[in-house]
């Protein structure tokens, strides 16, 4: 039988071992999904309620938040414009970092926090109550029935969230600049134009992609790897979004490397 | 490498261990389990009852030793053909685990339209009479389950598991919680399930009074932490009148329902 860990070496050896262990477990379960995504496809009953939470229930919450953040980063960034007299170029700067980063980094913490934490709970219920059991017993592998349309609805929904996200973020910050800060709203819109190309549009969206896988799967397996009782499946919503919103920023960093890397020619073009 | 399953067994555990972390659960169980018979597994909280049950359906996977299912290694099955199997299999949850977003009649259809045999109207027609089967009037079938009492939970989730027509019936504590009316409608209608065909059954309980009514064998467990060295975690193996003849004292006091020393090792734990 294993001793429990007696010293803080064997504690930070015991924690490293959980991690590397809860990782693997991680992994296998996206491949097995994977297979089962691939293998066989779910039925429209089990999808369509997924593609409803995760798209028509994000959009008032992601419309708001996506004009807000639009509205305040034209607030933080008119005075430095207006001291070097740039301020005509705020449409650019602005436009740009929604569609290649705030707007899908935005949407997908949003539906981290509003769908992934909710799915994590439900599901970990499920499991407390046995219904998972019951599920595989009944000719529905779990995996099948309640993880791939859900993750199949975060990965297709995600990317049309990010552009509603951009789209209200682009609003939010020209209204902001021209109604309110009196900025000239046809230099405002050309040099946004001017700027702002379509694989900055892509670029943001093809990260959306990984959030949203990344969000679904996680999601999915804090609810089925929940601890019994209230708290146990309290504790599972709060991991989702933790671990979602840690990978979001993780595959943020490295997408970015990569995706700007891939499109340097549109990055020189803007700085 | 395995010994073949005796002609007549249906279920066999060989050598089987299961851990939970670093909390072991079971260890070195062989059972088989031949066709049509009803074996009661009995034993204190904890020992490890409802994990064997999950084992024989292949929800869990066992640490050490091999599970097999008429022949097959359920370790060795694809998910693919574990959930093939497992049709063959009908469960009966502590909690009935009924589906509580679904009516009571798409629980006890989910298993029949997961298998794609049967057209809606059959499947209308075969719930209708599962439910009738349980003492459920069809009125009922509209109703979401946190609209029922503890026993018709237990019923629709007993119709729910038969209307698969399944090789082999699990019953995890089947009658707990229930009222003594209750829970020997419940016995009744595991009597009558055997009676109709000749299912494998195998009922996890603390209730001697189910043991009475259903076992033609006895499997009694006993809690890992609480075994003298070299001990099986097999307590007893027989059948009923075997166990009231048993010289081992916990046995006894199991089948009594006497504390003994018991409350003296719980308070000085």
């Amino acid at each position: 039988m294993a001793n429990a860990p007696s010293g803080p070496i064997e504690g930070v050896g015991a924690t490293v071992y959980r991690s590397v262990a809860g990782l693997g477990d991680f992994f296998l379960f996206a491949a097995r999904t994977f297979v089962w995504l691939f293998t066989r496809r779910p039925a429209p009953h089990t999808l369509l309620p997924s593609l409803y939470l995760v798209g028509v229930r994000s959009v008032p919450v992601i419309a708001l938040t996506g004009t807000f953040i639009g509205m305040v980063m034209a607030v933080q960034t008119y005075h430095q414009f207006k001291k070097i007299g740039v301020e005509s170029r705020l449409g650019a700067m602005i436009d740009i970092t929604i569609v290649r980063e705030l707007g899908p980094v935005l949407a997908a913490t949003m539906l981290a926090g509003r769908i992934g934490s909710a799915m994590a709970a439900e599901l970990g219920t499920m499991k407390v109550t046995e219904q998972v059991d019951a599920l595989a017993c009944l000719g529905a592998p779990p995996l099948h029935y309640l993880v791939v349309p859900r993750v199949l609805a975060c990965t297709l929904l995600i990317p049309l969230l990010t552009i509603l996200a951009d789209f209200m973020g682009i609003v939010g910050g020209a209204v902001m600049c021209t109604h309110v800060f009196g900025v000239e709203a046809h230099s405002y819109w050309s040099f946004a134009q001017e700027y702002v190309r379509t694989w900055d549009v892509m670029m943001g969206l093809i990260k959306a992609v990984f959030f949203g896988v990344a969000i679904g799967l996680i999601s999915c397996y804090c609810g089925l790897n929940s601890r019994a009782g209230a708290e146990g499946v309290g504790q599972a919503a709060t991991e989702a979004f933790v671990a979602s919103f840690v990978a979001i920023l993780v595959l943020d960093l490295f997408l970015s490397l990569i995706l700007l890397r891939f499109f340097a020619q549109s990055a020189r073009s803007f700085l | 490498m395995t010994a073949p399953l005796s002609n007549s067994a249906i279920l066999a555990l060989q050598g089987v261990a299961i851990d939970f972390g670093a909390q072991p659960v079971l260890r070195q169980i062989s059972v088989e389990i031949p066709r049509a018979q009803t074996v009661v597994i009995v034993g204190e909280s904890g020992c490890g009852k409802t994990v064997l049950l999950k084992l024989l359906i292949g929800l869990l996977h066992p640490t050490a030793g091999t599970v097999r299912f008429d022949n097959a290694d359920l370790a060795q099955l694809s998910d693919r053909q574990l959930t093939q199997q497992r049709l063959r299999f009908g469960f009966l949850f502590q909690g009935a685990a009924l589906f509580d977003s679904l009516t009571v009649f798409d629980n006890v259809a989910f298993g029949m339209r997961a298998q794609r045999k049967h057209s809606e109207t059959e499947i209308r027609d075969l719930v209708r009479g599962q439910l009738h089967e349980v003492g459920l009037p069809a009125s009922v079938q509209d109703r979401k389950p946190a609209e029922l009492s503890g026993g018709m939970k237990k019923r629709v989730g007993l119709a729910r598991a038969l209307a698969l027509q399944p090789e082999v019936m699990l019953y995890d504590e089947p009658t707990t919680g229930l009222d003594p009316i209750m829970t020997d409608v419940i016995n009744e209608l595991i009597l009558r399930t055997r009676q109709k065909s000749p299912v494998t059954s195998v009922v996890v309980t603390h209730e001697m009074k189910t043991v009475r009514k259903v076992a033609e064998r006895v499997i009694m467990l006993h809690p890992l932490a609480r075994l003298r060295p070299g001990e099986s975690q097999i307590l007893f193996d027989g059948s009923l009148d075997e166990m009231d003849d048993c010289a081992d004292a916990r046995v006894r006091q199991f089948v009594l329902g006497q504390a003994g020393d018991r409350l003296q090792e719980l308070a000085s734990a």
